[in-house]
C-alpha cells in the first residue's frame, strides 16, 4: 500500500496515484490538484521552485490525513506533493480521497490541501520575469520582489 | 544559562544566515530565545509569529524549553499547495 504522503523531486501523475484509492466500498472520489500559475500579486511568474524540509513534512501530513480521517468517513486518502523546480502548468501538488459518498470526499479533500498548505514545512520561490525571485509569504523577500507594495 | 546548540536554516533564512547549519552557544530558555538572538543576528526581518519551529526533528512551540545539545530547526513562513 502506497504512503498516505509522499515528496517528490519527479512529476506527479494523478491518474496513477488516483488508481490507489480504488476500494470496492467507494461511492465517491474527490480530487485536487494544485499548478503552477504564470502570475502572482500582479507579476509575471515563469517558475517556481520548492523546497521542503521532507522528515516533518511526511511526519505532519501524516497527522494531517490521520485527523481527515478521524473528522469524516473516508475510506483512503493520499496527498503528493512536489519539490524542486517546476513549469507554468505543472502540477505542486495533488490530493485524493475516496469515500462511501461525496460529501466525505469534498470536505476531505478540502481539509487536507488546506492544512497541507498551513502546516507542512514546505515553502516556495518564486522567480519572475522580470529577473527578480521572492520566497512566498516572507516579507522581507516580497518586499526586495515587490519594492513598490511595501506593507501596504 | 549558556546552552551549546545546533541551529538549522531552510528557504529564506538559508540565504539570509549565508549557511544552512551552524553550532551556537547562546543564552537562550526557549526556542523563542533561540528565534529571536538569530534573527537579530542574521538580520532577518520576519515576525516569530509567522515562523515555525522544530527541535530535534519534533514539531514544537516557541515557548518550548532548549536544552545543551538539541538540534533547533528554524522554519520561515510555510508555503506549500
Amino acid at each position: 500500500m502506497a504512503d498516505v504522503i509522499r515528496m517528490t523531486d519527479k512529476p506527479i501523475d494523478p491518474d496513477a496515484c488516483r488508481r490507489e484509492l480504488f476500494d470496492p466500498g467507494a461511492g465517491a472520489y474527490a480530487g485536487f490538484e494544485g499548478w503552477i500559475r504564470n502570475e502572482n500579486d500582479g507579476h509575471v511568474v515563469e517558475r517556481l521552485e520548492y523546497e521542503s524540509y521532507e522528515p516533518l513534512a511526511v511526519s505532519e501530513g501524516e497527522k494531517v490525513i490521520a485527523e481527515a480521517r478521524a473528522k469524516f468517513p473516508i475510506l483512503h486518502a493520499h496527498c503528493v506533493h512536489r519539490t524542486g523546480m517546476l513549469e507554468i502548468g505543472e502540477c505542486a501538488v495533488w490530493v485524493g480521497v475516496s469515500s462511501a459518498h461525496r460529501d466525505e470526499a469534498f470536505n476531505a479533500c478540502r481539509f487536507i490541501i488546506d492544512q497541507v498548505k498551513v502546516r507542512l514545512p514546505i515553502w516556495k520561490k518564486e522567480h519572475y520575469a522580470d529577473g527578480n525571485s521572492g520566497w512566498v509569504n516572507c516579507e522581507r523577500c516580497a518586499e526586495h520582489a515587490h519594492p513598490s507594495a511595501v506593507l501596504l | 544559562m549558556s546552552k551549546s546548540i545546533t541551529v538549522r536554516y531552510f528557504a529564506i533564512f538559508r540565504e539570509q544566515a549565508g549557511r544552512d547549519e551552524e553550532s551556537v552557544t547562546l543564552d537562550v530558555e526557549t526556542a523563542g530565545d533561540v528565534f529571536e538572538q538569530l534573527r537579530d543576528r542574521h538580520k532577518s526581518a520576519e515576525p516569530q509569529g509567522h515562523c515555525k519551529v522544530a527541535i530535534n526533528d519534533e514539531m514544537a512551540d516557541w515557548n518550548t524549553a532548549v536544552n545543551d545539545g538539541d538540534t533547533v530547526l528554524l522554519f520561515p513562513p510555510v508555503a506549500g499547495g
